[in-house]
């Protein structure tokens, strides 16, 4: 959390991440952007996700629709933001010439994004269709 | 000259296209937004977070295209926290917005 904290105030003062270390191999800093886009994207899906549960899922029930669209767009500002929170960390571990940091994120979105699924699977199988 | 300073791993072009991408994936999620408010009956709740959504998206749309013009050189400036900082509070943004529209 400490850890967190540390990388939150790098966004807030980007200055600082130019002062320390060296400034890495151009290819480094440009793989490590498109990580990042790479998270983007993963965001905009979950959140395109979240749209068309509600859109193209008519037939549920109000509640478990506006409950897996909710999960879906959280999921997504999830995303959004520790995409960022990486990217900076990764930065500042090649300027530093530390290893880069490991994450638990993509475990926890893999466990979050098979348990919506199942619940898809099991809402469209069981039908709880009624409104 | 040219041949010393093009990148042999076209990265600054790689990145050109992955930002390109990401407009795209941006694109879809405001498409889903409008057709959003239209299938809700466009009330002016809906209007006002629909005009949100799309000032996000050109937001987002802008710091993109400025980092792909910074993409011509052979040896492009890392992205500062800035512009990734922007990018994410747009797709953010977006998400809240959304999930203001469902209700």
């Amino acid at each position: 959390m400490n850890e967190f904290v540390q990388s939150l105030r790098l966004w807030f003062a980007p200055q600082r991440i130019r002062a320390e270390g060296e400034t890495p191999d151009y290819r480094f800093s440009l793989a490590n952007e498109r990580t990042f886009l790479a998270w983007i994207r993963t965001a905009l899906a979950l959140i395109g996700g979240g749209f068309a549960v509600d859109q193209f899922l008519p037939e549920l029930s109000w509640g478990v629709r506006a409950g897996l669209a909710l999960a879906l767009l959280a999921a997504g500002v999830l995303c959004a933001l520790r995409a960022v929170n990486h990217w900076v960390r990764c930065e500042r571990a090649m300027r530093r010439g530390e290893d880069l940091p490991v994450s638990r994120f993509p475990t926890l979105l893999s466990v979050a994004v098979a348990v919506v699924a199942v619940a898809m699977v099991v809402v469209v199988l069981f039908g709880w269709e009624g409104r | 000259m040219t041949a010393e300073e093009r990148d042999p791993g076209l990265q600054p072009e790689r990145t050109r296209l992955a930002w390109r991408r990401t407009t795209l994936s941006c694109t879809v999620a405001a498409v889903l937004a409008v057709r959003q408010t239209l299938h809700a009956g466009a009330t002016s709740a809906g209007v006002v977070a629909l005009s949100l959504s799309a000032l996000a998206w050109v937001g987002f749309l802008w710091v993109a295209n400025r980092r792909v013009q910074r993409m011509g050189g052979a040896r492009p400036e890392p992205m500062g926290v800035g512009g990734a900082v922007t990018a994410a509070a747009c797709v953010v943004a977006l998400a809240v917005l959304a999930a203001f529209m469902l209700f």
